[in-house]
Protein backbone atom coordinates (compact mmCIF):
# COMPACT_ATOMS: atom_id res chain seq x y z
CA UNK A 1 0.00 0.00 0.00
CA UNK A 2 2.88 2.52 0.94
CA UNK A 3 4.60 1.37 -2.41
CA UNK A 4 1.87 2.56 -4.43
CA UNK A 5 1.12 6.33 -1.91
CA UNK A 6 4.81 6.37 -2.26
CA UNK A 7 5.21 6.21 -6.42
CA UNK A 8 4.04 9.85 -8.43
CA UNK A 9 0.31 9.11 -8.72
CA UNK A 10 -1.23 9.45 -12.29
CA UNK A 11 -2.83 12.59 -13.51
CA UNK A 12 -6.26 11.29 -13.35
CA UNK A 13 -6.25 10.59 -9.21
CA UNK A 14 -4.62 13.82 -8.92
CA UNK A 15 -6.66 15.41 -10.94
CA UNK A 16 -10.44 14.15 -9.69
CA UNK A 17 -8.97 14.75 -5.96
CA UNK A 18 -7.97 18.59 -6.68
CA UNK A 19 -11.63 18.71 -8.17
CA UNK A 20 -13.07 17.58 -5.52
CA UNK A 21 -11.47 19.95 -3.14
CA UNK A 22 -14.66 22.34 -5.04
CA UNK A 23 -17.20 20.49 -3.20
CA UNK A 24 -15.59 19.70 -0.10
CA UNK A 25 -15.38 23.56 0.50
CA UNK A 26 -18.72 24.73 -0.45
CA UNK A 27 -20.40 21.70 1.50
CA UNK A 28 -18.25 22.31 4.86
CA UNK A 29 -18.85 25.65 4.84
CA UNK A 30 -20.17 27.58 1.95
CA UNK A 31 -16.39 27.99 1.19
CA UNK A 32 -14.53 29.05 -2.17
CA UNK A 33 -12.05 27.39 -3.64
CA UNK A 34 -9.08 29.91 -4.50
CA UNK A 35 -5.92 30.30 -3.00
CA UNK A 36 -4.32 33.72 -4.16
CA UNK A 37 -6.71 35.64 -1.92
CA UNK A 38 -4.35 34.34 0.72
CA UNK A 39 -1.56 36.87 -0.65
CA UNK A 40 -4.67 39.51 0.35
CA UNK A 41 -5.44 38.60 3.40
CA UNK A 42 -1.91 38.67 4.41
CA UNK A 43 -1.65 42.09 3.54
CA UNK A 44 -4.78 43.07 5.10
CA UNK A 45 -3.58 41.68 8.71
CA UNK A 46 0.02 42.80 8.32
CA UNK A 47 0.23 45.48 6.17
CA UNK A 48 -3.24 47.42 5.24
CA UNK A 49 -1.28 50.69 5.53
CA UNK A 50 -4.45 52.68 5.33
CA UNK A 51 -5.16 51.26 1.16
CA UNK A 52 -8.95 50.42 0.85
CA UNK A 53 -8.47 47.32 -1.04
CA UNK A 54 -6.90 46.50 2.21
CA UNK A 55 -9.55 47.14 4.50
CA UNK A 56 -12.14 45.02 5.40
CA UNK A 57 -13.36 42.18 7.75
CA UNK A 58 -10.31 39.32 6.98
CA UNK A 59 -11.62 37.75 9.98
CA UNK A 60 -14.37 36.25 8.02
CA UNK A 61 -12.17 35.29 5.66
CA UNK A 62 -9.41 33.50 7.44
CA UNK A 63 -10.52 30.16 6.79
CA UNK A 64 -8.50 30.93 3.62
CA UNK A 65 -5.52 31.34 5.40
CA UNK A 66 -5.79 28.28 7.68
CA UNK A 67 -6.27 26.26 4.25
CA UNK A 68 -2.86 27.62 3.08
CA UNK A 69 -1.38 26.57 6.38
CA UNK A 70 -2.54 23.12 5.52
CA UNK A 71 -1.04 22.79 2.22
CA UNK A 72 2.40 23.88 3.29
CA UNK A 73 1.68 21.12 6.35
CA UNK A 74 1.02 18.70 3.71
CA UNK A 75 3.69 19.28 1.46
CA UNK A 76 5.94 18.51 4.75
CA UNK A 77 4.22 15.51 5.55
CA UNK A 78 4.52 13.95 1.79
CA UNK A 79 8.02 14.80 1.77
CA UNK A 80 8.72 13.41 4.93
CA UNK A 81 6.93 10.16 5.11
CA UNK A 82 5.40 9.53 1.51
CA UNK A 83 8.11 10.69 -1.07
CA UNK A 84 9.21 9.16 -4.18
CA UNK A 85 12.42 7.30 -3.71
CA UNK A 86 13.06 7.67 -7.38
CA UNK A 87 14.21 10.30 -9.24
CA UNK A 88 11.59 12.41 -11.04
CA UNK A 89 10.83 11.33 -14.54
CA UNK A 90 11.22 14.02 -16.93
CA UNK A 91 10.59 14.34 -20.32
CA UNK A 92 13.50 13.67 -22.44
CA UNK A 93 12.78 16.45 -25.02
CA UNK A 94 12.16 18.76 -21.71
CA UNK A 95 15.77 17.73 -20.28
CA UNK A 96 17.32 18.51 -23.41
CA UNK A 97 15.88 22.12 -24.04
CA UNK A 98 16.81 22.41 -20.28
CA UNK A 99 20.63 21.23 -20.95
CA UNK A 100 20.81 24.07 -23.23
CA UNK A 101 19.80 26.59 -21.15
CA UNK A 102 22.37 25.39 -18.62
CA UNK A 103 20.10 23.96 -16.27
CA UNK A 104 20.58 20.77 -15.34
CA UNK A 105 18.16 18.34 -14.27
CA UNK A 106 18.44 16.55 -10.79
CA UNK A 107 16.51 14.33 -8.86
CA UNK A 108 14.91 16.38 -7.02
CA UNK A 109 11.38 18.14 -7.67
CA UNK A 110 13.02 21.52 -7.97
CA UNK A 111 16.28 22.23 -10.04
CA UNK A 112 18.90 22.76 -7.11
CA UNK A 113 20.69 25.20 -10.32
CA UNK A 114 18.22 27.49 -9.56
CA UNK A 115 16.52 26.83 -6.34
CA UNK A 116 19.20 27.41 -3.72
CA UNK A 117 20.16 29.90 -1.34
CA UNK A 118 23.43 30.95 -2.63
CA UNK A 119 20.92 32.50 -5.47
CA UNK A 120 20.07 34.29 -3.52
CA UNK A 121 21.80 37.65 -3.30
CA UNK A 122 22.15 37.46 -7.66
CA UNK A 123 20.85 38.06 -10.62
CA UNK A 124 19.64 34.27 -10.92
CA UNK A 125 17.68 34.96 -7.39
CA UNK A 126 16.52 38.52 -8.37
CA UNK A 127 14.50 37.19 -11.26
CA UNK A 128 13.58 33.50 -9.88
CA UNK A 129 12.60 34.58 -7.02
CA UNK A 130 12.00 38.46 -6.77
CA UNK A 131 10.56 38.82 -10.10
CA UNK A 132 8.75 35.59 -10.65
CA UNK A 133 7.17 35.88 -6.82
CA UNK A 134 5.81 39.94 -7.80
CA UNK A 135 4.14 38.50 -10.79
CA UNK A 136 2.22 35.81 -9.33
CA UNK A 137 0.98 37.68 -6.70
CA UNK A 138 0.53 41.05 -8.58
CA UNK A 139 -1.07 38.88 -11.49
CA UNK A 140 -3.10 36.72 -9.85
CA UNK A 141 -4.77 39.79 -7.72
CA UNK A 142 -5.05 41.72 -10.59
CA UNK A 143 -6.48 39.29 -12.88
CA UNK A 144 -8.88 37.98 -9.74
CA UNK A 145 -7.48 34.88 -9.14
CA UNK A 146 -5.17 32.37 -10.09
CA UNK A 147 -5.27 28.46 -11.28
CA UNK A 148 -7.47 27.23 -8.60
CA UNK A 149 -9.96 30.42 -8.27
CA UNK A 150 -10.32 30.84 -11.88
CA UNK A 151 -9.28 27.78 -13.92
CA UNK A 152 -10.85 25.45 -11.93
CA UNK A 153 -13.75 27.05 -9.18
CA UNK A 154 -14.25 29.77 -12.32
CA UNK A 155 -14.51 26.88 -15.18
CA UNK A 156 -16.15 24.47 -12.39
CA UNK A 157 -19.03 27.09 -12.31
CA UNK A 158 -18.81 28.11 -16.23
CA UNK A 159 -17.98 31.31 -16.17
CA UNK A 160 -16.53 32.89 -19.02
CA UNK A 161 -14.32 35.46 -17.38
CA UNK A 162 -12.39 32.72 -16.04
CA UNK A 163 -11.81 30.90 -19.49
CA UNK A 164 -10.76 34.58 -20.61
CA UNK A 165 -7.84 34.51 -17.72
CA UNK A 166 -6.98 31.06 -17.64
CA UNK A 167 -6.16 31.53 -21.75
CA UNK A 168 -3.96 34.06 -20.82
CA UNK A 169 -2.37 32.63 -17.60
CA UNK A 170 -1.43 30.01 -20.40
CA UNK A 171 -0.86 32.29 -22.87
CA UNK A 172 1.76 34.41 -20.38
CA UNK A 173 2.99 31.03 -19.47
CA UNK A 174 4.41 29.87 -23.02
CA UNK A 175 5.67 33.59 -23.86
CA UNK A 176 7.93 33.50 -20.86
CA UNK A 177 9.18 29.93 -21.90
CA UNK A 178 9.63 30.33 -25.58
CA UNK A 179 10.57 33.94 -26.35
CA UNK A 180 11.80 35.06 -22.60
CA UNK A 181 13.47 32.32 -21.36
CA UNK A 182 16.04 31.59 -23.82
CA UNK A 183 17.32 34.89 -23.88
CA UNK A 184 16.76 35.36 -20.13
CA UNK A 185 19.08 32.80 -19.56
CA UNK A 186 22.09 33.64 -21.94
CA UNK A 187 21.54 36.86 -19.42
CA UNK A 188 21.86 35.57 -15.90
CA UNK B 1 -40.87 54.54 16.52
CA UNK B 2 -37.57 55.54 14.48
CA UNK B 3 -35.18 53.22 16.39
CA UNK B 4 -37.44 50.23 15.66
CA UNK B 5 -36.97 51.50 11.88
CA UNK B 6 -33.59 51.48 12.21
CA UNK B 7 -33.37 47.72 13.72
CA UNK B 8 -34.59 45.60 10.66
CA UNK B 9 -31.98 43.69 10.23
CA UNK B 10 -30.93 43.43 6.36
CA UNK B 11 -31.11 39.81 4.42
CA UNK B 12 -29.00 37.48 6.37
CA UNK B 13 -28.21 36.18 2.70
CA UNK B 14 -26.73 39.74 2.51
CA UNK B 15 -22.65 39.21 3.50
CA UNK B 16 -20.53 42.35 2.65
CA UNK B 17 -17.10 41.10 1.45
CA UNK B 18 -13.76 42.47 0.16
CA UNK B 19 -14.05 43.58 -2.93
CA UNK B 20 -13.68 41.46 -5.55
CA UNK B 21 -12.97 39.00 -3.03
CA UNK B 22 -12.58 35.35 -5.62
CA UNK B 23 -12.45 32.72 -2.66
CA UNK B 24 -15.59 34.02 -0.36
CA UNK B 25 -16.69 33.12 2.89
CA UNK B 26 -20.89 32.53 2.29
CA UNK B 27 -21.19 31.10 5.17
CA UNK B 28 -24.06 33.29 7.27
CA UNK B 29 -23.60 31.06 10.85
CA UNK B 30 -21.04 32.66 13.12
CA UNK B 31 -17.80 30.41 13.10
CA UNK B 32 -15.59 30.12 15.78
CA UNK B 33 -12.01 31.66 15.08
CA UNK B 34 -9.49 28.55 15.50
CA UNK B 35 -11.95 25.72 16.17
CA UNK B 36 -14.32 25.58 13.17
CA UNK B 37 -11.74 26.67 10.76
CA UNK B 38 -9.40 23.64 11.73
CA UNK B 39 -11.19 21.44 9.02
CA UNK B 40 -9.71 23.95 6.41
CA UNK B 41 -6.96 22.97 7.28
CA UNK B 42 -7.31 19.06 7.62
CA UNK B 43 -8.26 19.83 3.87
CA UNK B 44 -5.66 21.90 2.63
CA UNK B 45 -3.07 18.82 4.15
CA UNK B 46 -4.91 16.73 1.98
CA UNK B 47 -4.63 19.08 -1.08
CA UNK B 48 -0.77 19.62 -0.34
CA UNK B 49 -0.23 15.75 -0.33
CA UNK B 50 -2.23 15.67 -3.59
CA UNK B 51 0.57 18.83 -5.04
CA UNK B 52 3.65 16.66 -3.98
CA UNK B 53 2.73 13.28 -5.29
CA UNK B 54 1.52 14.19 -8.44
CA UNK B 55 4.77 16.39 -8.59
CA UNK B 56 2.42 19.39 -9.25
CA UNK B 57 5.22 21.61 -7.27
CA UNK B 58 7.47 20.70 -9.70
CA UNK B 59 9.43 23.16 -11.24
CA UNK B 60 10.18 20.55 -14.25
CA UNK B 61 6.33 19.81 -14.22
CA UNK B 62 5.68 23.47 -15.66
CA UNK B 63 8.26 23.33 -18.21
CA UNK B 64 6.93 20.59 -19.94
CA UNK B 65 3.83 21.93 -19.79
CA UNK B 66 4.51 25.19 -21.17
CA UNK B 67 6.80 23.01 -23.98
CA UNK B 68 3.98 21.06 -24.71
CA UNK B 69 6.44 18.11 -23.60
CA UNK B 70 4.35 15.98 -21.31
CA UNK B 71 0.15 15.50 -20.75
CA UNK B 72 0.31 15.35 -16.91
CA UNK B 73 -0.01 18.84 -15.93
CA UNK B 74 -3.09 19.39 -18.79
CA UNK B 75 -4.79 16.03 -17.27
CA UNK B 76 -4.45 17.04 -13.72
CA UNK B 77 -6.20 20.30 -14.38
CA UNK B 78 -8.32 18.53 -17.16
CA UNK B 79 -9.53 16.04 -14.94
CA UNK B 80 -9.71 18.70 -11.86
CA UNK B 81 -12.05 20.59 -13.82
CA UNK B 82 -14.40 18.10 -14.73
CA UNK B 83 -14.85 16.81 -11.33
CA UNK B 84 -15.69 20.38 -10.11
CA UNK B 85 -18.01 20.83 -12.76
CA UNK B 86 -19.74 17.69 -12.41
CA UNK B 87 -19.81 18.26 -8.70
CA UNK B 88 -21.22 22.06 -9.04
CA UNK B 89 -23.48 20.49 -11.08
CA UNK B 90 -24.63 17.99 -8.78
CA UNK B 91 -25.02 20.38 -5.69
CA UNK B 92 -27.33 23.16 -8.01
CA UNK B 93 -29.50 20.12 -9.33
CA UNK B 94 -30.21 17.97 -6.03
CA UNK B 95 -30.10 21.57 -4.09
CA UNK B 96 -27.42 20.02 -1.76
CA UNK B 97 -27.16 21.95 1.34
CA UNK B 98 -23.90 22.54 3.45
CA UNK B 99 -23.02 20.99 6.36
CA UNK B 100 -25.16 23.80 8.46
CA UNK B 101 -28.00 23.47 5.77
CA UNK B 102 -27.63 26.80 4.03
CA UNK B 103 -28.24 27.06 0.48
CA UNK B 104 -24.67 26.93 -1.58
CA UNK B 105 -24.13 30.27 -2.98
CA UNK B 106 -22.53 30.65 -6.54
CA UNK B 107 -21.04 33.88 -7.64
CA UNK B 108 -20.95 35.33 -11.26
CA UNK B 109 -17.45 36.57 -12.33
CA UNK B 110 -17.45 39.99 -14.04
CA UNK B 111 -15.46 40.21 -17.34
CA UNK B 112 -12.55 43.02 -16.44
CA UNK B 113 -9.48 43.85 -18.23
CA UNK B 114 -7.62 42.85 -15.38
CA UNK B 115 -8.25 39.03 -16.26
CA UNK B 116 -6.09 39.87 -19.19
CA UNK B 117 -3.53 41.97 -18.37
CA UNK B 118 -3.01 40.41 -15.11
CA UNK B 119 -3.53 36.99 -16.22
CA UNK B 120 -0.84 36.95 -18.69
CA UNK B 121 1.73 38.69 -15.86
CA UNK B 122 0.62 35.78 -13.65
CA UNK B 123 1.32 33.48 -16.61
CA UNK B 124 4.52 35.00 -17.07
CA UNK B 125 5.46 34.59 -13.32
CA UNK B 126 4.13 31.18 -13.04
CA UNK B 127 6.55 29.98 -16.09
CA UNK B 128 9.26 31.44 -13.80
CA UNK B 129 8.95 30.16 -10.28
CA UNK B 130 7.32 27.07 -11.63
CA UNK B 131 4.40 27.19 -9.31
CA UNK B 132 0.92 28.76 -8.92
CA UNK B 133 0.18 29.95 -5.41
CA UNK B 134 -0.94 27.32 -3.98
CA UNK B 135 2.04 24.92 -5.12
CA UNK B 136 4.36 27.86 -3.49
CA UNK B 137 2.46 27.03 -0.26
CA UNK B 138 3.50 23.64 -0.83
CA UNK B 139 7.29 23.97 -1.94
CA UNK B 140 7.97 25.44 1.44
CA UNK B 141 6.72 22.85 3.15
CA UNK B 142 8.22 20.38 1.29
CA UNK B 143 11.72 21.93 2.44
CA UNK B 144 12.62 23.69 -0.56
CA UNK B 145 13.00 26.82 2.22
CA UNK B 146 14.44 29.34 -0.28
CA UNK B 147 10.64 30.13 -1.87
CA UNK B 148 9.60 31.54 0.94
CA UNK B 149 11.72 34.66 -0.45
CA UNK B 150 9.50 34.02 -3.30
CA UNK B 151 5.94 34.35 -1.80
CA UNK B 152 7.07 37.58 0.27
CA UNK B 153 7.49 38.87 -3.42
CA UNK B 154 4.41 37.65 -4.08
CA UNK B 155 2.29 39.00 -1.33
CA UNK B 156 4.76 42.61 -1.64
CA UNK B 157 3.42 42.12 -5.41
CA UNK B 158 -0.40 41.54 -4.08
CA UNK B 159 -0.01 44.56 -1.56
CA UNK B 160 1.54 46.58 -4.76
CA UNK B 161 -1.33 45.94 -7.03
CA UNK B 162 -3.58 47.20 -4.25
CA UNK B 163 -2.02 50.08 -3.61
CA UNK B 164 -2.25 51.03 -7.27
CA UNK B 165 -5.19 49.47 -8.03
CA UNK B 166 -7.21 52.50 -9.02
CA UNK B 167 -4.82 53.68 -11.37
CA UNK B 168 -4.67 50.37 -13.29
CA UNK B 169 -7.11 49.95 -16.01
CA UNK B 170 -9.48 47.45 -15.50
Amino acid sequence: MLEIIQKPWPWYVAGALIGLTVPALLLLGNKHFGISSSLRHICAICIPANIPFFKYDWKREIWNLFFVVGIALGGLVAAQWLSNPDPIQIAEKTVTDLQALHITTDNELMPASIFSFENLFNMKGLVFFVLGGFLVGFGTRYAGGCTSGHSIMGLSTLQWPSLVATCCFMAGGFAMVHLIFPWLMNVL
Amino acid sequence: MQSSNQNIETSPAAIEHPIECEAPNDQVAEESLIISNLKYAVVGVLFGIVFVKAEIISWYRIQEMFRLHSFHMYGVIGTAVGVGMLSVWLIKKFKIKTRQGEAVVFHDRQFQWGNVIGGIMFGLGWAITGACPGPLFAQIGSGFLVVIVTLLSAIAGTWVYGLLRDRLPH
